[in-house]
């Protein structure tokens, strides 16, 4: 092997922005032909290093060779004739584009198309052959599931001659069976000599597809060795820099027969295109229990936890909460919502749980801004909503511990956090939580499994959607699985397995949910 | 990373926009350069214009009064994330509502009673005619930008037409309405210094300024002390995570429109009442719009409005002289020097900013003690 240069060595790099070093002296050496796993918290340096490597920011210090030759790059045109290639978390596509036209932005070569498209096409086919990646080139990218625009991504690098592929959280958006599809043809484009960098945070992806890792924290490199070296516990405490434990905590006590906080019957909503999103939805949320929605994205659980929230007016049914009964006639408002103590942690934080542009103090109300500690006759009570937003950063361990800078400011982690200590700060009888980890990092994932399982424990009531699957099994006492706006099946947690769960959720081969 | 964010506040709010100011007229000294005139000459005239006497001084406080009506109601609007370009419009109706109040009670009340009156006529013309685009917007989805142009010119038109059939003097031939009695007179600025023994010459600036001020003070409150303010800004910015708060997009549309349609509305005790003391056409001349670029300036905060408007006000005072004073200076380069400051100001402010931050961090990392590493 000591023969064969490697395919990126980096050395020394070092990068500061203003006062905060992002990269602080990291070597990283990547064998050719092999995927070698990038992890880290958010913030550890693993982006930036990798925007230095593909010429999207430039290196203070520090050296690059690439296949054993020291190579300067300054512009990512720089990287991709070095035959690096990217593929960001956030694809870079046109949508209204043809895959086709994608593939050929910035690659034509000359002006005249209809010649380039044909070339370009028969040279794609070959690719797509090879490589397994199959994508519909004719078809808009506004049309094409999320799986295959990735797979258009990996195919534009590929195009363009990359040999060494950087994947920036390729599975954030990714179903389970798009993940294993991902992975598959990772595996084919290394058994072909491409050489693969994976960023993630999800370690069971690094066990289950890498040949090394290098873990990151606090812009410089703990840990590097070979994946069957190293075990997920190992990498977690590499990363956070302390023991974390993410599985299944001690089992508290269930109380089957406490009494229900909630229930919905028969919810039934179309959407505005005539699709049925919730079909027949009945539940019952009791005090006590944490109730996980599993179920591939996009099969009603966001509709579901809307209509609970009283976001979503659906088209029949009915809602029972706190001694009221809501029709669609008279549904919950999301201010009554509230005033019955139910609180409510959007999927989207960034879209719906702040106000982005907000200092942190401001969004740290959102939702609670008419109760009288924050709105006296008209007058906001800036004092009050400062001291609390303090607190409650200090108890969910915000950081950075400023209630002055702006929201979009915060990791998404952070953010996270913010919202879940406003929604839970009020004590709610009843918590409704989206995605409570998406995009979070492991520390802080710990961290809000804490919350909620102490939400349980207090006496509330939790119902939880999340599309990882690790989480429903880690958290829930009850899981219902959702498919097509139907629930499809309700199990004690005893009886969950991924396999189980996997048939529920509706796919024709359940290992294919199981990532590893 | 980071830029502008990154920037302290002083850098941001101070130094950018006078770096902005200065390279505006750097280039328009460029241009004066090529018409073969003396940048300096054009300078010290356009500042002894605006600021170099009590009246130049009274003129453009005059200008910038109208300016900052607008350019409030600019900015109300864009922060519930609307972009009214009905200014133009709303300020007509408030005119027209300054006027009717005044023809049909300054005969007989007096001053006390009716200026009360015809402000807040003034404000409900306004309110109205935003009203309409507003409820378009909230209940039906039309554009609001689109639709406060098209009332722009419907507000034109009825101007011209109660003028011309309802409101003029039968026997006088200028398209205007009869002179306002005794009742409607703003007071001006010069009367009012009078009254404490202090002498100023006669201007058109009159007590519409102090409304001005207080407006700007108000506005200021409302956006960043009191919940609607509060609401605003959430829907403004972020309409999804307004509604999940439980705060009603419809409500705060209509509200935001409002009030910003009775700002401009204000335009007509200015205008109508303070200087014409009668209706006529196209007493507004383009300050609507003007709003748009002083908001834009002022970085929709009422304080910067306030320097905005006083900058527009010079520009408009000191650029009427400087058309006098120097010969071959003509109208037209005064529209092309305000046109430059738009652009550097309004819509290239942040082209200066990731330079200014570089050479901040660079004095900054100079100045701070190195870090010790280990």
């Amino acid at each position: 092997m000591a023969s064969v240069a490697p395919a990126v060595a980096l050395r020394g790099i070092r990068k500061r922005f203003g006062a905060v070093v992002a990269n602080d002296g990291v070597d990283l050496m990547v064998a050719a032909g092999s995927v070698h796993g990038i992890v880290g918290e958010n913030g550890a340096g693993k982006s930036t290093l990798m925007s230095i490597l593909y010429g999207l920011q430039r290196a203070d210090g520090g050296s690059i060779a690439v296949h054993g030759t020291p190579a300067l790059i300054r512009h990512s045109r720089d990287a991709m004739r070095l035959g690096i290639g990217m593929v960001h978390q956030h694809f870079m596509l046109v949508d209204t584009f043809s895959a086709l036209d994608n593939v050929l932005l910035g690659a034509e070569p000359g002006w005249h198309l209809p010649g380039t498209r044909a070339r370009a096409r028969a040279k794609l086919q070959a690719l797509m052959h090879d490589s397994g990646l199959q994508v519909r080139l004719d078809a808009a990218v506004e049309e094409l599931p999320v799986g295959e625009r990735q797979r258009l991504e990996i195919l534009k690098a590929l195009y363009r001659g990359a040999r060494i592929l950087i994947l920036d959280e390729p599975t954030a958006v990714l179903t389970p069976q798009e993940t294993e599809a991902l992975f598959a043809t990772l595996r084919r484009l290394r058994t072909r000599g491409t050489t693969i960098l994976l960023i993630t945070h999800k370690l069971r992806e690094i066990i289950a597809l890498t040949d090394a890792v290098t873990v990151m924290r606090a812009g410089r490199v703990v840990l590097d060795c070979a994946t069957a070296d190293t075990t997920m516990d190992a990498l977690a405490q590499a990363m956070v820099g302390r023991r974390v434990h993410l599985g299944r905590a001690d089992d508290g006590v269930i109380a089957a027969d406490a009494e229900p906080l909630l229930q919905a019957e028969q919810l039934r909503w179309r959407d505005a295109s005539g699709v049925t999103r919730l079909d027949d939805v009945s539940l019952s949320l009791r005090a006590g229990e944490i109730v996980g929605v599993a179920g591939v994205a996009g099969n009603g659980q966001s509709e579901l936890l809307d209509a609970l929230a009283g976001l979503l007016v659906p088209d029949h049914g009915e809602l029972r909460l706190a001694g009221r009964r809501f029709t669609p006639a008279a549904w919950l408002d999301p201010t009554t919502a509230r005033e019955l103590s139910v609180a409510h942690v959007p999927e989207d934080r960034q879209l719906r749980g702040l106000v982005l542009p907000f200092v942190a103090w401001e969004s740290a109300v959102l939702g609670y801004h008419t109760r009288p500690r924050y709105d006296q006759h008209g007058w906001m009570q800036h004092r009050a909503m400062f001291d609390d937003t303090v607190a409650m950063m200090e108890r969910f361990d915000v950081r950075p511990r400023n209630a002055r800078i702006r929201c979009a400011q915060f990791s998404g982690g952070n953010q996270q956090k913010l919202v879940l200590a406003r929604e839970v700060s009020p004590h709610p009888r009843v918590l409704l939580v989206g995605q409570p980890t998406r995009g979070v990092d492991i520390g802080a994932i710990e961290f809000i499994h804490g919350r909620l399982r102490a939400m349980r424990d207090d006496g509330s009531a939790v119902l939880m959607v999340s599309s990882e699957l690790d989480e429903i099994l880690a958290l829930a006492d009850r899981v219902l699985v959702m498919n097509r706006g139907r629930v499809s099946g309700e199990l004690p947690i005893t009886a969950c397995t991924e396999a189980a769960l996997g048939r529920l959720m509706g796919d024709a081969d359940p290992a294919a949910v199981v990532c590893a | 990373m980071t830029s502008g964010d990154a920037l302290p506040r002083w850098l941001d709010l101070v130094v950018l926009p006078l770096v902005n100011l200065a390279l505006a007229l750097l280039v328009c000294g460029i241009v004066v350069l090529v018409v073969g005139l003396d940048p300096w000459q054009v300078l010290a005239s356009l500042a002894k214009g605006a600021f170099g006497s009590r009246i130049g001084i009274s003129y453009t406080l005059y200008y910038a009064t109208t300016f900052v009506f607008t350019g409030l109601a600019v900015a109300v609007a864009f922060h519930g994330g609307l972009f009214n370009i009905g200014g133009e419009g709303q300020a007509m109706l408030g005119g027209i509502g300054t006027a009717l109040v005044a023809l049909a009670l300054a005969d007989r009340w007096p001053v006390w009673a009716v200026l009360p009156l015809m402000t807040i006529a003034a404000a409900a013309f306004g309110m109205a005619w935003a009203a309409i685009p507003a409820a378009l917007q909230a209940w039906r989805g039309s554009h609001v930008v689109i639709t406060t142009i098209m009332f722009n010119f419907i507000a034109s038109a009825l101007l011209s037409w109660l003028l011309i059939h309802v409101l003029k003097e039968p026997g006088n031939m200028t398209v205007e309405s009869r002179s306002f009695g005794p009742g409607a007179h703003v007071p001006g600025v010069h009367e009012l210094l009078a009254v404490l023994g202090i002498e100023w010459p006669r201007s058109p600036l009159n007590l519409s300024v102090a409304l001005a001020a207080l407006s700007a003070v108000l506005v200021y409150l409302l956006v960043w002390r009191t919940r609607p303010g509060y609401t605003l800004r959430a829907v403004g910015f972020a309409p999804e995570a307004a509604r999940y708060a439980g705060i009603r997009p419809r409500a705060q549309v209509m509200f935001s429109m409002l009030l910003s349609g009775a700002l401009a509305g204000f335009v007509g005790i200015n205008e109508v009442a303070g200087v014409q003391g009668r209706l006529l056409l196209d007493y507004v001349v383009g300050a609507g719009f003007a709003g748009i670029a002083v908001s834009l300036i002022g970085r929709n905060h009422p304080m910067g409005i306030v320097l905005a408007a006083l900058l527009f006000g010079a520009l408009y005072q000191g650029g009427a002289e400087l058309a006098f004073e120097i010969p071959g200076f003509s109208r037209d380069m005064v529209f092309t020097l305000q046109g430059l400051i738009v652009l550097f100001s309004g819509a290239m402010a942040q082209v200066a900013a990731p330079t200014l931050a570089r050479a901040w961090f660079a004095i900054e990392r100079r100045m701070a003690p190195r870090p010790v590493h280990g």
